[in-house]
């Protein structure tokens, strides 16, 4: 009973995304005020979906569902969405759920293309950290990736300033400002938990296996990424770095967190590696 | 007089690259340049337009391909040769000549169609012309008629509604790179009248803290206190450039006044904010190469063209209505023209003589009962005989040989005499 709910809810966030994104797609061509409002609700529906599928994946394997790939995405996926509806109520970025979407969705096919299954989890994973540490995880990643479609978004507005060549994206990019200050906004909060999910998970590594840090390569690349993002908050904040240099570092740090999820569980193993 | 010719020669925007037109512009006043334009032979009247977007002369002259070339000739002095100018100028005579004319003072020839600001400078020039008494009877009802044909435009469609003028793009990119001007600081270069439109502009948009800089501080103060600003010397303008967010310059500089060189410094002790150059001037007073620097945005006055394109289809709509209402004023003008001429004004005399006999004969008749059918033709006879004697030696004198050097002005007069222009 409980898996087949869980597996018609999980189709049913793919469908709701899906309808999310080509709304906001159709939104981004026409810019038809009332297609934004249907949007936005159709991609809160989609988050609530996904929160419920999370929640029934839970109940089926009896503790928190990020031990696989397939879940991993999803709870990124969901992080994603729920950063970006926390987020908009504060500034208004022009089209930026169109962007956000997009990335959403993308993150979707990739869980859907993965395995479902459930895996037992190992004893030494069983614990009340593990769904603080990698809560704190996935979240910084969500907004870690907010900060990219920002930035994204940014290139692709100030090329069309700086050419002086106005084409698609001219009107319908929001201003290079409040781009930037999605950038800062989005950097500061995702570092914060990202920084919280490396400690939480080091105290845990103590409980677990006894010592603070192992240099297991996800280990090593989380830091790798933690100070790609610790420079560039350095230099926003004391040398003013912003703009097109806040922009590229936020992608280049962004690349770090997917090769983070991702790389290294296929390339180079370790005992972050989820269950194949 | 028949050989007499209307003719306009000029480049523009359309077809002519700013760096070309920064090399023609008037950058030391109409004065000297209209005193140089009296010079060329076989001109009548002649009227000079610089703006930054076109220079153009307009001219009554006796027909002819020298007047044609010595024109060409002045208007790119030593710039270009003939064959490089080749491509850019355009020339039009007569009927085309007032329809251009009127195109641009209704602003459907400009780059921001439908902008105010071209019909001050037409007027601007036009005064330079009319003081310098180089303007004569068929300029001055030509200019006097695009102005009216401006107004026209202007009240009959909408095209001046949607208009933008070139500070509304300015602020439009404004918006795009600092989200909302509120609290921006603007620093003006040079305190020119587009200078003062653009800081109207970027103030009523809630920019606030303007600062002057100009040659003449006189100016720079009055224009600063305007806006409750501040009015700094030329020198200060590398140090006001730390604060600022947004500068505006028009200068009459011949060349470049801030380098690149200078401003890729600050931009650390501005700890990288966005910097707005607004190069308003032709000649340009910003070093292009200003665009290449991180969070530094440089326009000059033809890429702002580009932003307006952006709205442009709802104004072509009204720019259609615009234009044929300039098609019917120009061949209105073209007829007026035609009647220059003194046989068409002799007969237009004689037809009103006729009439005007006319009517008495028809009002006096009734009353006089008892005439006979031959008494009645005696009183018609004397009627037209009145009406010829008066009207021989005003005909003598049109046709006569004085005043040759400015016969559509007698004749212009002698319309104006006997009201022969309400007939049109």
């Amino acid at each position: 009973m409980l898996s087949e709910i869980n597996y018609l809810l999980f189709n049913s966030v793919m469908l709701v995304n899906f309808l999310a994104c080509v709304v906001y797609l159709v939104f981004f061509f026409k810019q038809k005020e009332k297609l934004r409002k249907i949007a936005r609700m159709i991609l809160f529906g989609a988050g609530v979906l996904q929160s419920l599928y999370i929640l029934s994946r839970y109940l089926i394997a009896g503790h928190t569902p990020i031990t696989s790939q397939h879940e991993v995405v999803v709870f990124f996926a969901w992080s994603v969405t729920w950063a970006y509806l926390s987020f908009r109520w504060r500034y208004s970025v022009k089209n930026f759920g169109t962007f956000v979407s997009v990335l959403i969705f993308l993150l979707l096919i990739i869980a859907a293309s993965v395995s479902r299954d459930f895996y037992p989890l190992p004893p030494a994973l069983q614990s009340l950290w593990l769904p603080i540490h990698a809560g704190f995880a996935v979240m910084a990643y969500g907004f870690l990736a907010l900060a990219f479609c920002g930035a994204v978004m940014y290139l692709l507005q100030e090329r069309e300033l700086k050419s002086k060549k106005f084409g698609f994206f001219f009107s319908r990019l929001p201003s290079l400002d409040a781009l930037d200050q999605l950038n800062t906004h989005c950097l500061t909060t995702g570092f914060t938990l990202l920084t919280l999910g490396i400690i939480t998970g080091s105290v845990w590594a103590r409980q677990a296996w006894g010592t603070y840090w192992h240099w297991d390569p996800k280990e090593t690349w989380s830091l790798i990424t933690w100070f790609l993002y610790a420079a560039q908050i350095h230099q926003r904040f004391t040398l003013g770095w912003r703009g097109k240099r806040a922009a590229v570092m936020s992608i280049v740090g962004f690349c770090s967190v997917l090769f983070t999820l991702w790389g290294v569980s296929y390339l180079l193993g370790g005992m972050h590696s989820y269950a194949q | 007089m028949p050989n007499e010719t209307i003719l306009l020669l000029g480049v523009n925007h359309k077809n002519t690259p700013l760096e070309v037109r920064e090399k023609l512009a008037l950058s030391s006043g109409y004065e000297e340049p209209l005193r140089a334009l009296g010079k060329i032979d076989g001109l009548r009247e002649y009227y000079l337009l610089s703006t930054c977007n076109r220079v153009e002369i307009l001219v009554s002259a006796d027909d002819g391909e020298s007047v044609e070339k010595n024109l060409a000739e002045f208007l790119f002095g030593d710039a270009l040769t003939p064959d490089q100018y080749e491509k850019y100028l355009y020339c039009y005579r007569n009927e085309e000549a007032i329809h251009h004319l009127f195109m641009v003072a209704a602003s459907l020839d400009s780059m921001i169609v439908g902008e105010s600001q071209i019909l001050g400078q037409l007027k601007e020039a036009y005064r330079w012309s009319s003081e310098k008494k180089c303007t004569g009877p068929i300029l001055n009802k030509l200019l006097h008629k695009s102005f009216s044909v401006a107004k026209r435009v202007r009240s009959e469609t909408r095209i001046g509604s949607s208009a933008v003028s070139i500070s509304y793009a300015a602020i439009e990119l404004a918006r795009k790179i600092f989200g909302s001007l509120d609290k921006k600081r603007v620093l003006l270069i040079g305190a020119g009248e587009m200078a003062e439109l653009a800081a109207e502009h970027l103030v009523s948009n809630g920019a606030k803290d303007v600062v002057v800089a100009n040659r003449t501080l006189a100016r720079a103060l009055d224009l600063a206190k305007r806006f409750n600003g501040r009015a700094v010397g030329f020198l200060e303008i590398i140090e006001q450039l730390e604060q600022v967010d947004i500068v505006v310059s028009s200068t009459g500089a011949p060349g470049i006044i801030l380098h690149k060189e200078k401003v890729k410094p600050l931009m650390r002790r501005r700890r990288n904010k966005p910097l707005f150059f607004i190069d308003i001037a032709v000649p340009r007073d910003l070093d292009p190469a200003l665009n290449e620097l991180d969070n530094v945005y440089l326009y000059d006055i033809d890429d702002l063209n580009n932003v307006v394109e952006l709205n442009k289809e709802e104004r072509d709509k009204e720019a259609v209505k615009a234009r044929r209402i300039v098609d019917e004023e120009a061949l209105k003008f073209k007829d007026w023209l035609a009647g220059l001429t003194v046989t068409p004004t002799i007969a237009a005399l004689r037809a009103k003589g006729n009439q005007i006999s006319q009517l008495e004969l028809e009002r006096t008749l009734p009353r006089l009962k008892n005439l006979t059918s031959k008494e009645q033709r005696c009183i018609e006879m004397m009627a037209s005989a009145i009406v010829s004697k008066l009207l021989h030696d005003p005909v003598i004198y049109l046709k006569s040989e004085s005043c040759k050097d400015k016969p559509e002005m007698k004749v212009d007069i002698f319309r104006s005499v006997f009201a022969l222009e309400k007939k049109q």
